[in-house]
């Protein structure tokens, strides 16, 4: 580790309302991996906007390699030399990886040159890439590795990485960390964010910890445990879930034979997956992301339908139902995406809860809708599920991730269903409202629903499942007791590093 | 909610500035299309005739305004408005001279139905088959247009008309007249009717579970889904209330204002509505007020035609320009313009 890269010193960002950051200072060494941490709404994303130049700061100064940088726009940023991979890919399903890269580059060379250079570049890194293919039948992980290569191709000095692992299998996360350790040796210094924060201790240097927006703590993460550091971001002592073992009853949910043919043309077909549930249990279901989850969430929910026998809901045969019918039964799911599929984004959260909760709460009458009592159903979900917004007028855009998905998630919980239906249930929300979340899920497995997870996070999968089944291609493995799982057993389920051997000549 | 006053101003400048070249005095132009109909010496003339036009205007965007809402794009208003009107004047001529209070209520059945079924077809097409309800509903105006035209020259035609296209005058068939309803108001029927429409469209959207549906599916198809928003159910009702308002229109029209059945008896208030739903923001309130200005742009256009030669063809540029920088200021206010400098590669 030899000088200073990237230096900030009292940074600070407003927005109307809310400081995002308050005096932020810390500093990244050339040639270290940094971790920023923080729950959600500590003001991560806003720091790393404005070191790409996304967001302009209101105060405070940044020093890239002893020269003042206050990069207008992200070209500028890219420029000097730091390059980001976002959370959400933005790819074009239908045009290859080598058009894809095209695109983000402010002089793209002729294609086959650039072809070439994708090659050399995924070799040199261990990330098999072929530049010809087209971005829709990527998986995930390899669609994370277009981004990771647009970036190289820049030659970064700081590379800015927002949640990788959060859509890799255990073996996909092993080459990325060989991938990062390799840029690591090179020199180039890379800002990490992410709230697994074992990955965080296998993986950084340093870490820097956010809490409301201000700088609370640095840490070395390899010298400090998981919990402390939870501790600090979270500021108080942190809740583990735990469960209280109850018996599992009848059976509440039978799948059987279900096969759905894939609803466009990126989209995954299921295939003939079998599966019950029973009252009381937890069922994880794990698998790489675009593998069939949100498929099979359709399914369940309604959103799709198929043969009446392929869905049974405590013996009767359901797969004809729509999800308000569903619903009525008993069924209750909170889709991956929350703007858009579990929420409306413009509409308040009260015409949100109103969005599912409509039936069982009783919030329409004759037709006519009962304003006053969809928004007591909000405020029963804000308080409840903790969500931070200054009332449910406000519109599902306006909340954090985190929040939004604490009131998807109440939303349904509140309603007691005796079967829920989740997938993703914390995904992107903070240790300390995960921990909430999961409490939820098993609090009401205790009291005898049955609770299907659909999740990427083995840690999550692991903590509350009773069985376990992956999915892939469609297709669900058998179920095996989560007891006694290893994280390898998992990964074989979950198929591996599919395609992923290091190509390494 | 400041963009459609904004865009009423630039009009009137952009407007002023098409005028001048036409050689018209520009502000004596604006002046005699925004002023004259409700402030001049005549106008006690005008102001009813402002009652005649907005009512139509206001009834088929109301209908309109419910599936935009929603994503559904109902084009052909104009074809279910005459559809509309031939049902309506048919029951009518069918009764013909009979005298009963029964059959102006049964005229306004008739011509909801003729509208209704009318855009059923483009509904049904969508739902059964995926058509694409903005070519089908358009091209159905082109249908109905023909069939206007055989039903003037034929089976509606006036026995007594001495072989003249057109129907027989239901102004002169007390039972079939829609009448104005205070005398010299310019309220008719179909006034009330659109009046009515404002009400329940309001409560519709406010108050009631398919106006939330309606809404939801507009902001979030795939949320709508979620929560259990049939799409067909949504399409045939959007639809089927579009074209049954548009087709009361019709039928107002044809036993009011207009009188009779003529191979010229639509004059394209079914497009018009398009501009009144998105200038009134697909607003109850805001389609009643914006009904209100464009039926003052058109009797004012009237005016300016007669008062200062101006051609008709500039009093529809005039109107249409008004959607115009109305989609255009709505850009400008979620888009920032920005002149890049080209690259050299």
């Amino acid at each position: 580790m030899t000088g200073t890269l990237l230096k900030i010193e009292g940074l600070t960002k407003a927005y109307p309302g809310v400081v995002a950051n308050d005096t932020v200072s810390f500093a990244i060494a050339e040639g270290e991996v940094h971790a920023l941490l923080g729950e959600n709404g500590a003001g991560k994303s806003t720091l790393v906007k404005m070191i790409y130049g996304l967001v302009k700061p209101d105060s405070g100064t940044m020093t890239l390699r002893g020269a003042p940088y206050t990069p207008s726009e992200p070209r500028a940023a890219r420029a000097a030399g730091v390059a980001m991979v976002f959370q959400h890919f933005s790819l074009f399903e239908a045009l290859n990886v080598a058009e894809n890269i095209a695109l983000g580059m402010e002089n793209p060379p002729k294609m086959r040159d650039l072809a070439a250079r994708i090659t050399a570049v995924s070799h040199d890194y261990g990330l098999p890439l072929d530049p010809h293919r087209l971005v829709g039948d990527l998986s995930a992980g390899e669609r994370q590795r277009v981004e990771i290569i647009r970036c190289l191709l820049q030659s970064p000095r700081l590379l800015i990485m927002d949640e990788p692992t959060s859509v890799l299998t255990p073996q996909e996360v092993d080459i990325l960390f060989q991938t990062l350790n390799k840029l690591r040796a090179e020199g180039v210094s890379i800002l990490y964010i992410s709230h697994k924060l074992e990955e965080i201790r296998t993986l950084c240097d340093s870490a820097t910890i956010l809490r409301l927006g201000k700088n609370v703590g640095t840490c070395v993460p390899r010298e400090t445990s998981a919990r402390d550091m939870a501790e600090m971001m979270v500021g108080s002592a942190l809740h583990v879930p735990e469960r209280a073992h109850g018996d599992t009853g009848e059976v509440l949910l039978e799948v059987s034979g279900l096969t759905n043919a894939a609803p466009s043309e990126f989209g995954t077909a299921l295939k003939d997956i079998s599966f019950t549930v029973r009252a009381g249990e937890v069922l994880g279901i794990g698998g790489v992301a675009g593998n069939g989850q949100d498929e099979l969430l359709a399914a369940l929910s309604g959103e799709t339908r198929g043969a009446a026998e392929t869905v049974k809901l405590k013996g009767e045969a359901v797969g004809r139902l729509g999800p308000d019918a569903r619903r009525i039964k008993g069924l209750l799911c909170a889709p991956e995406e929350r703007l858009g599929h579990a929420a409306a984004p413009d509409m308040s959260l009260t015409e949100n809860a109103l969005l599912t909760g409509a039936r069982r709460e009783g919030l329409v009458s004759g037709g006519f809708l009962k304003w006053g009592a969809a928004r007591r159903f909000a405020e029963k979900v804000i308080e409840a599920f903790d969500v931070r917004t200054p009332g449910p007028d406000n519109a599902a855009r306006s909340l954090s991730g985190g929040n939004l998905q604490k009131f998807v998630i109440g939303r349904e919980v509140l309603q007691r269903p005796e079967i829920l239906v989740v997938n993703q249930p914390t995904w992107g929300v903070d240790a300390s409202a995960a921990a909430a979340i999961r409490q939820a899920l098993l609090d009401l497995a205790a009291k005898g629903a049955a609770v299907i997870c659909i999740s990427q996070d083995l840690d999550e999968l692991m903590e509350i499942s009773d069985r376990f089944g992956a999915l892939n291609e469609g297709r669900l493995t058998p179920l095996r007791p989560a007891q006694g799982l290893t994280v390898e057993d998992i990964g074989l389920m979950m198929g591996g590093a599919q395609d992923m051997e290091v190509a390494h000549v | 909610m400041a963009t459609p006053v904004l865009a009423v101003l630039v009009t009137m400048v952009a407007g002023g500035i098409l005028f001048a070249f036409l050689g018209k005095p520009p502000i004596e132009a604006i002046r005699v299309i925004f002023w004259d109909p409700l402030f001049s010496e005549f106008a006690f003339y005008y102001r009813p005739q402002l009652l005649v036009k907005g009512a139509p205007l206001v009834l088929i965007a109301i209908g309109l305004s419910l599936g935009f809402r929603a994503g559904i794009w109902n084009i052909g208003a104009e074809g279910q408005y005459i559809i509309g009107a031939l049902s309506g004047a048919g029951v009518a001529l069918a009764f013909y001279p009979l005298d009963a209070w029964w059959i102006f209520p049964l005229m306004v059945l008739g011509g909801a139905l003729g509208g209704f079924l009318w855009a059923m077809i483009p509904a049904l097409l969508k739902v059964k088959f995926g058509t694409n309800e903005i070519l089908v509903s358009l091209m159905l105006v082109y249908v109905a247009e023909k069939i206007l035209a055989s039903m003037s020259l034929g089976l509606l035609k006036n026995p007594e008309g001495y072989g003249f296209p057109g129907s027989r005058n239901l102004q002169q068939y007390p039972s079939a007249h829609n009448a104005e309803i205070f005398t010299g108001s310019g309220m008719h029927w179909g006034v009330a009717a659109a009046l009515i429409a404002v009400i329940f469209a309001y409560i519709l959207l406010n108050r009631h579970m398919l106006g939330f549906q309606i809404r939801l599916t507009g902001e979030a198809p795939r949320a709508a889904r979620f929560a259990g928003v049939s799409p067909a159910r949504l399409v045939l009702f959007c639809l089927g209330t579009a074209g049954a308002l548009a087709g009361m229109a019709g039928m107002f029209e044809v036993s009011g204002p207009s009188g009779q059945v003529s191979i010229d008896f639509n004059v394209g208030y079914g497009f018009t509505a398009i501009i009144v739903a998105f200038l009134g923001r697909l607003h109850p309130i805001g389609i009643l007020l914006a009904g209100a200005l464009m039926a003052l742009t058109y009797i004012g256009g009237e005016i300016a035609q007669s008062k200062l030669g101006m051609p008709s063809a500039a009093i529809q540029v005039f109107q249409g320009m008004l959607l115009f920088f109305l989609l255009a200021l709505d850009m400008l206010t979620h888009f920032r313009l920005r002149l890049a400098a080209k690259g050299v590669a």
